[in-house]
């Protein structure tokens, strides 16, 4: 009887650290931004994708990359828009 | 030759509806009066009228800013005296007409005479990118982007910080409408530097959540002119910033919680 108090007191206490905690607002905040570069760039995600694809087909003729890191992103600097993209090369297998 | 300086056109905008503009426009204006400023307010949501209605003045009303365009009445006669306060006048937008019945020209023309006679000219804007909004924010020195502390209302603020900017209205300020501090401090609000960050401009002041709002609208009374309401205080103070006072932004944890309460009765704050 008293260990089923305690757990409900405790349950009480841990739903506020818990359940309170969704933190939302940081999922807000990135679909935000996300969002704000389409509409800044006037460009789908379609059409990202597209791009990436086609940008990754011209870096491959020349260097060797690990397609699976691949890093692509619009991002805001200040006032400015700035596409910063990363390119792995690949260290040839000897 | 009159010798007192020209009055400042402000034009108070947001994109999405609904955000709080006219609820800023009537308090604002209001507090600015309060300071003793010679204010007019303007309602420049053609066919959608309600400044009038938040300022308790919807029975007053006889021309419009339409009429005043189309030389029905002079200006003196569409100008509604605030009931409260003498430095106050509201002109009304027509009820009954379209957007496009004041051109951009018109609106300019017609703020370059309030200037002369107006230390402020409050513009409320209609919702929108539409020719209602070119309009609202034709002649206007200044512009408020109204947002509220959600992802669509600061997406669409985003649109139109870069539309304002366009039309040569630079430098817009924000101001952050609704906010729940108890949702900001769990987690599931966006908090003030997260907006200022995602919208990169400055912020004239932070108005929170408040019942108080609706019970004023429900009265025709703006909130300023009540005590003891936290977004009344918000845009007092946002009034004293616009007059160039350094006013910090608002402490917005809630003195009336139960554990502020405790913490102050056993002196903790």
């Amino acid at each position: 009887m008293v260990i089923n108090i305690l757990a409900k007191i405790k349950d009480f206490f841990t739903q506020e650290e818990t359940t309170e905690n969704t933190g939302s607002s940081s999922v807000a905040k990135e679909r935000l931004q996300f969002i704000l570069v389409q509409d800044r760039i006037k460009l789908s995600p379609q059409e990202m994708e597209e791009m990436k694809a086609e940008l990754i087909e011209v870096i491959i003729k020349y260097v060797e990359v690990d397609k699976d890191k691949i890093d692509m992103d619009i991002s805001r600097e200040d006032e400015k828009m700035a596409m910063v993209a990363n390119f792995p090369i690949q260290k040839k297998q000897e | 030759m009159d010798q007192r300086e020209q009055g400042k056109a402000i034009v108070i905008t947001s994109g999405k509806g609904g955000v709080g503009k006219t609820t800023t426009t009537a308090n604002l204006g209001t507090a600015l009066a309060l300071l003793g400023k010679k204010i007019c307010l303007i309602d420049a949501d053609i066919g959608l009228r309600n400044l009038d209605v938040v300022m308790g003045l919807e029975n007053r009303i006889v021309y419009d800013l339409i009429d005043v365009v189309e030389e029905q009445c002079r200006l003196e006669q569409a100008l509604i005296k605030d009931k409260r306060n003498e430095n106050l006048v509201l002109l009304p937008a027509a009820q009954t007409r379209d957007k496009d019945a004041v051109s951009e020209e018109q609106m300019k023309e017609l703020i370059l005479k309030l200037k002369e006679r107006m230390d402020y000219i409050l513009v409320d804007s209609p919702a929108g990118i539409e020719q209602g909004f070119r309009n609202a924010i034709a002649g206007a020195d200044k512009a408020i982007i109204v947002t509220t502390p959600e992802v669509s209302a600061v997406r669409d603020a985003d649109r139109i910080i870069g539309m304002v900017e366009a039309e040569g209205v630079n430098d817009p300020d924000l101001i952050i409408n609704r906010i729940r501090q108890d949702m900001v401090d769990r987690g599931d609000m966006m908090n003030i530097e997260d907006m200022i960050e995602i919208l990169a401009i400055d912020i004239l002041g932070v108005v929170p959540e408040d019942e108080g709002i609706v019970v004023s609208t429900n009265k025709g009374e703006p909130i300023v002119l009540s005590n003891n309401h936290k977004a009344g205080e918000a845009f007092n103070n946002i009034a004293r910033r616009l007059e160039g006072e350094d006013v910090p932004l608002m402490d917005l944890n809630n003195s009336d919680s139960i554990l502020a309460k405790f913490k102050k009765f056993v002196g903790l704050s």
